[in-house]
């Protein structure tokens, strides 16, 4: 199983989605020489959860990392394809990459909070954004903030203790408060549980369900169960290609391909 | 029990056993040696950081103390009138300021008619530069004129020789500094209680001098202090803009990789090297004034600006990506991740190598010299313009003197150095202390 790997054919794997939030058209990616992403082409629905599962090293962060241009900071990365937010060409040479990473959130694999305060972790996207008016504005943001990521009664009496002074599971949920606080339509999740234990596991995935209610939420998991609990479509990538897509109780109860029942039956990965 | 026996046989079969005896101590054995070769390191280190100070602190130590002696000065007003009968500038500058000091030393000893050889020998007692401190007394408050005021002047050299132990009295007369008539005097000056040693004020305020009684470190310590103001000035923003736009902004190829070797390359140059430098570009070129702290400081900056470089660098790759990752994700520019997340925690860093480096210009003296920071500068500069020279450069020319007065401020000034290097480290490590964040 290498780079013969024949691509399936497109249309098997676009996916009938109705006004797409995120669409991508034969996305690839290349690290230096080595490609890593393969014509990806993927309609992400809005205001639901579509999950990116695969075997470690098949591109799914890689294709994350596209959506809100996180890879034009590594300098040897090269993106090639059309995606499109909204309608919007976020490659577009005239898009200012800043605007987009505050309308496309991110969450990492490990909490990653400024070692600042809990309201300044929050404040800072709203305040360089220029969001907020006045400092009751701001307070309110940042309350509002934690409140949709469930961490405002925890924390609610220590916003100016440090954020690095949490729990694991709190520091991830402070880190989708500190995502969310600069009103994105889209956030993309990187592993967000692998770091943290079951509770405050359930706790994101609860959020999660949440959220996608206001936000598109596009999610990376190793877990297959987290699949199958948050998200409502899941793409399954192999090697480089997505190679297949679809409703998310199609995907794990009746797959297609042959890799994908592989994998999702557990013979690999 | 077969597994088990299937897992202990090839250790069995080796004849080795659990808690081996010979093994164990072997591997105890070589543990001890390397801790006894580290505690050997670390002890020979500080036997000689220990001779070192004691030597140094030894020899050095009678420098902050200097005799003076208080003589009841009779300031005729005939000494300070011109011809008119007027007191001016120019007359009390004209005044003979060592008759005044040698006739009221005479009447403190309540000697009467001295001959030519005695008079000699009691002006000897006292400093060279007695009559600048008269006179400055004069001038600080001309109403003493016509009076008798008690004034303290310095010692020759000799006598605060003496007077620390360092002339051996029992030494032949012929092959002493002070004869047997000037050893009595000077005995019945200290009897009175009018011949002193005080604390030594003048190290750290007298010029350059021929005399050592009235050499000092003030026109080293403005000196250094320019220069380090001037290398904190050019070489810290200069090396910090340099180490943030190598880390986190110049692509990484070729000539960024040709850049960084040559930077630690110029961390290895000789210091000398650089006052070559320094001598062809600031002086012959740009047409800089010789000897000026400006000079000493722009040569010293270039010097540390690898250090910097290096040690902000350092600082700032310690930075975790994570923290980049976080703020690009909430969309910050990359200048906004730099300023408001990654220099700040990488600022204890930076300050410790800042500081490092201008300990290390502080203590520099092979390119001042080459850049004529060697020079006898009487007064005090008042600009980065003007002659200077510097603490170090102050110990090596003084290092050069053969009087005993000397030997014991070179050793002075070499305390009066270090403690300054001591207190900028301290100042690093308490910085360092202070602004390290936890994560």
């Amino acid at each position: 199983m290498d780079q013969q790997v024949e691509a399936p054919a497109k249309a098997t794997i676009r996916s009938e989605v109705v006004d797409p939030k995120v669409t991508s058209r034969d996305v690839c990616v290349f690290y230096g020489e080595k490609q890593a992403l393969f014509d990806v082409n993927l309609d992400v629905p809005r205001n639901a959860v579509t999950a990116l599962i695969g075997p470690s090293g098949c591109g799914k962060s890689t294709y994350l990392r596209c959506v809100n241009r996180m890879n034009d900071t590594i300098p040897i990365a090269r993106v090639t394809g059309k995606i499109h937010i909204d309608g919007q060409d976020i490659y577009d040479p005239d898009l200012d990459v800043v605007e987009l990473r505050a309308r496309v959130g991110m969450v990492f694999q490990k909490p990653n909070p400024f070692p600042k305060s809990i309201f300044e972790n929050i404040a800072y996207g709203p305040r360089i954004h220029g969001l907020v008016k006045d400092k009751t504005d701001l307070e309110q943001l940042v309350a509002e903030s934690l409140e949709r990521a469930g961490l405002w009664n925890e924390v609610k009496d220590r916003v100016h203790e440090p954020g690095t002074g949490l729990s694991g599971g709190q520091q991830q949920r402070l880190c989708i408060a500190r995502a969310i606080a600069t009103k994105p339509d889209v956030i993309l999740m990187d592993e967000p549980c692998s770091a943290l234990d079951p509770i405050a596991t359930a706790k994101v995935e609860e959020l999660m369900l949440e959220l996608r209610q206001n936000y598109t939420i596009m999610i990376v998991t190793h877990s297959m169960a987290q699949a199958q609990r948050v998200s409502n479509k899941t793409a399954f990538f192999h090697i480089g290609y997505m190679v297949e897509y679809g409703d998310t109780k199609q995907i794990f109860e009746d797959p297609k391909d042959k890799r994908t029942q592989d994998y999702i039956f557990g013979r690999f990965g | 029990m077969a597994t088990q026996d299937t897992i202990n046989a090839p250790a069995a079969a080796a004849g080795r056993q659990l808690n081996d005896p010979a093994l164990l101590r072997r591997r105890y054995a070589a543990e001890r040696r390397f801790q006894a070769y580290g505690l050997f390191a670390i002890s020979l280190a500080l036997f000689f950081l220990v001779v070192l100070f004691s030597s140094i602190i030894s020899q050095g130590w009678t420098a902050f103390l200097q005799s003076s002696v208080q003589l009841q000065v009779a300031l005729d007003k005939s000494e300070f009138t011109d011809s008119d009968g007027n007191v001016t500038d120019k007359s009390i500058r004209l005044a003979n300021y060592n008759k005044l000091a040698r006739d009221s030393l005479q009447n403190a000893l309540g000697l009467e008619k001295l001959s030519r050889p005695e008079r000699r020998d009691l002006r000897r007692l006292l400093s060279r530069g007695i009559d600048v401190q008269i006179r400055d007394v004069v001038n600080a408050d001309r109403s003493v004129i016509g009076q008798t005021v008690p004034i303290w002047v310095l010692a020759s050299d000799n006598v605060d020789a003496l007077l620390k132990g360092s002339i051996d009295r029992n030494v032949p007369e012929e092959r002493r500094q002070l004869n047997n008539r000037q050893v009595a005097w000077v005995d019945k000056l200290v009897e009175d209680g009018v011949l002193k040693k005080n604390f030594n004020w003048g190290l750290f305020t007298f010029g350059a001098s021929s005399q050592p009684e009235t050499a000092g470190l003030g026109v080293a310590l403005i000196g250094s202090f320019f220069m380090m103001l001037i290398v904190a000035l050019v070489a810290v923003p200069i090396g910090v803009a340099a180490a943030a736009y190598l880390e986190e902004f110049a692509p990484k190829n070729t000539i960024t990789d040709i850049i960084e070797v040559n930077i630690n390359n110029l961390a290895a140059v000789p210091s000398i090297v650089f006052g070559l430098l320094g001598l062809a570009i600031f002086i012959n070129f740009f047409g800089l004034p010789r000897s000026a702290s400006l000079v000493g400081g722009l040569v010293l900056s270039l010097m540390t600006l690898p250090t910097v470089i290096i040690a902000t660098r350092a600082a700032i790759r310690a930075v975790p990506p994570s923290i980049r990752e976080a703020a690009l994700g909430v969309g910050a520019s990359r200048m906004q991740t730099l300023f408001h997340h990654v220099l700040p925690l990488a600022l204890p860093g930076i300050l410790t190598g800042t500081i490092i480096g201008l300990v290390q210009a502080l203590g520099e003296t092979a390119p001042l010299l080459m850049i004529g920071l060697v020079a006898f500068v009487v007064d005090y500069p008042s600009t980065p313009m003007d002659p200077a020279t510097a603490l170090p450069v102050q110990i090596y020319m003084w290092a050069n003197s053969a009087e005993r007065g000397f030997v014991e401020r070179t050793m002075g000034a070499t305390i009066v150095l270090l403690v300054f290097l001591f207190v900028m480290n301290a100042a690093a490590v308490y910085l360092r202390r202070r602004f390290e964040r936890k994560w």
